[in-house]
């Protein structure tokens, strides 16, 4: 079995957003940076579909040479080998030129399995998994819970209000992935030591003209004024009040 | 033509379904054009009737059309569009729409803004949409060059408007699915069974973040959410990767959404990913060890204190209130 997984760095933003100065991205001074949990979950699942059926996993990022950090993170956890498709602009590629530069890269690569998440931290376009299966012409189930290989079919699970959606497919096929498929492990330290050795596969893309292009960057209206009930059990009272406010008693 | 693809669930077109067409009639209506709709699915034309304000309803009702089938209605819908050649299409940003508009942009080779919240029509053209990214946490103005414009709408990024006008004209699409189209369907649907109050449902939602320090420490929300009415307990992600609460329990930008009377946030630092889930509930009060926290900025009540103590005081203070 052949696995990939497809994923995004993007700012750890935590507590709150600044942006730069012309309003066009989130400043990441002093941030960390990180990949979104449904990228996480796909990476465990792929760990844990080559633990169980053997074969090889391999983690893929289109962006700047700094994303080496996510892939050996990847890699520290237990993904055989990675793949670097590196854009230092990758800032302004849309889903459709992201989706084209892994499309190409993967073709000839002959993996059972593509794994992404079914949207990004970031930006949340919610595509690129679904039109890199277009592009490879494979089937694509989008937002799964579940996922299980038998013999060369895939059962893959979608949770909605009314239950779980099973759906099967013939391998090869695309999956993009939600959180919630699974708990990811931390990577162990002796995982992070040999990462670091790993040789990472690179190869430089050069973007296609884009369909959609990032005007402004905005922060959504907070209006919340905040009432102290209290210091420790003193705000007992003050929170009864508020409860019976709301009809909760 | 401004094109509204529809979702229907059950036979019946969802709420943001309508709030599509809202947004297609006002489209059509800021650049003189005309607006149709797009129904897809075993028996739909019955619903046409009821799509007023409307020029032409384009009905899909290929015999297939059973159960969830992506591709399918993927293949039809990027059918209408070359057929039709409007220049918007939208349809709903639910999970659903937004995976049935990204296979019809892959197949038509176009853009596609997802999960739209506001239009700028200059000049009777659509110039520029605004976006959520980060979940809803921050919102992007973008610029679309490619045509049609495709487009999905977040959900309730307005209200659903009914319209005055003439039963629109039904016009039929026939086209042959190709067998592609239909492997991807559903096999089956295992419900789930419903216990309690679902997060989605209380009026009032207890989380728990980090600083409940263990799986044990939530029996304690169990027990405040056991004595206040239609209350359920959620939990932030750093509680779900810890096992201490299933993932079904995560509010936030990859768990649920929730819009309670009143969320009661214990021990929870207030990261924009976890309040982005929260953030159309009525009133916060969060209970935080920590003055700094920036929940207090996201707040309308605060205690500051440390939630072990506060919890147990205000349970035991209930149950004093409940014996009286
Ligand atoms: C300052 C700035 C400006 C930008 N301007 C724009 C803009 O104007 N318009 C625009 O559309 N995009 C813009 N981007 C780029 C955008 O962030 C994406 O890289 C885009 O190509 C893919 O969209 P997405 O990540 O939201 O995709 P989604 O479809 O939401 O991603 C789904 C999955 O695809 C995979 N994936 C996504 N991106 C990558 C990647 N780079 N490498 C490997 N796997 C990946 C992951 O598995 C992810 O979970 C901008 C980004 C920044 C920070
Ligand atoms: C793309 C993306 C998506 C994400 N999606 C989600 C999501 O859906 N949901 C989600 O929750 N997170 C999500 N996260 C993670 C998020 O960024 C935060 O890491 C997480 O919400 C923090 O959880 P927390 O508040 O429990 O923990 P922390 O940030 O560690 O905060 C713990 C808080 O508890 C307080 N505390 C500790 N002990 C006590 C005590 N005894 N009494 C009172 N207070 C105490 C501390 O002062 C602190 O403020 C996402 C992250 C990314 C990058």
């Amino acid at each position: 079995m052949k696995v990939l997984v497809c994923v995004k760095r993007v700012p750890d933003t935590g507590g709150g957003f600044k942006l730069t100065a012309d309003g066009m991205r989130v400043d990441t001074t002093n941030l960390g940076f990180t990949v979104s949990p449904h990228e996480e979950c796909a990476i465990e699942e792929a760990i844990r579909i080559i633990e169980k059926h053997g074969g090889s996993s391999t983690v893929l990022t289109l962006g700047p040479q700094a994303a080496q950090e996510q892939l050996r993170e990847a890699i520290a956890k237990g993904i055989t080998s990675a793949i670097l498709l590196e854009a230092e602009d990758y800032e302004f590629w849309d889903p459709a030129a992201t989706a084209q530069a892994i499309a190409e890269t993967v073709k000839s690569l002959g993996f059972d399995i593509l794994l992404f998440g079914n949207e990004s931290a970031d930006t949340c376009n919610y595509q690129v998994g679904l039109r890199v299966a277009h592009l490879l012409d494979l089937p694509c189930v989008t937002g799964i819970k579940a996922l299980e290989i038998q013999n060369n079919t895939a059962i893959a699970k979608r949770e909605t209000k009314d239950g779980w959606e099973v759906y099967e497919v013939p391998l090869p096929a695309v999956f993009t992935v939600r959180e919630g498929i699974n708990t990811p492990r931390h990577p162990s330290l002796r995982g992070i030591m040999s990462a670091k050795k790993v040789p990472i596969e690179q190869k430089k893309v050069t973007k296609p003209a884009s369909q959609i292009v990032r005007k402004a960057l905005k922060k959504p209206q907070e209006g919340r004024q905040l009432e102290i009930l209290g210091q420790g059990v003193d705000a007992v009272p003050k929170i009864v009040e508020k409860l019976r406010e709301v009809g909760a008693i | 033509m401004i094109l509204a693809i529809l979702e229907i669930v059950k036979g019946s077109l969802t709420e943001t379904s309508l709030e599509t067409v809202t947004a297609a009639r006002d489209l059509a209506q800021k650049s003189n054009d005309s607006v149709a709709a797009l129904l897809m699915g075993k028996g739909v034309s019955t619903l046409a009737p009821t799509l007023k304000g409307i020029h032409t309803v384009l009905v899909a009702e290929d015999p297939h059309l059973e159960g969830y089938l992506p591709d399918a209605l993927a293949e039809i819908a990027a059918y209408a569009i070359r057929q039709k050649s409007p220049k918007i299409a939208l349809a709903p940003g639910t999970e659903t729409g937004n995976d049935l508009m990204a296979r019809v942009a892959a197949r038509l080779n176009l853009g596609l803004a997802t999960n739209c919240v506001e239009f700028s029509v200059e000049g009777g053209s659509l110039k520029r949409v605004t976006r959520l990214n980060w979940g809803g946490s921050l919102l992007e103005e973008v610029e679309i060059f490619s045509s049609p414009i495709l487009l999905t709408l977040a959900p309730h990024a307005l209200a659903a408007q009914s319209a005055d006008g003439a039963t629109p004209t039904v016009e039929t699409l026939s086209l042959t699915l190709t067998e592609k189209a239909l492997r991807v369907r559903m096999k089956e649907l295992i419900p789930t069974e419903k216990k309690g109050i679902s997060l989605t449902d209380a009026k009032i939602v207890i989380g728990g973040g980090r600083g409940m320090g263990s799986a044990e420490a939530f029996k304690m929300l169990e027990e405040l959410a056991s004595l206040l009415h239609n209350a359920a307990v959620g939990a932030t992600r750093v509680a779900t990767n810890n096992n201490w609460r299933p993932h079904s329990d995560q509010i936030g930008q990859t768990g649920a959404q929730i819009a309670p009377d009143l969320y009661i946030a214990c021990g929870i630092s207030g990261a924009i990913q976890h309040m982005v889930g929260c953030k159309n509930s009525k009133k916060i009060l969060a209970i935080n060890k920590d003055p700094e926290a920036p929940i207090f900025q996201r707040a309308d009540y605060g205690v500051i204190g440390d939630l072990h103590q506060v919890v147990p005081a205000l349970i035991a203070e209930l149950k004093k209130l409940k014996g009286a």
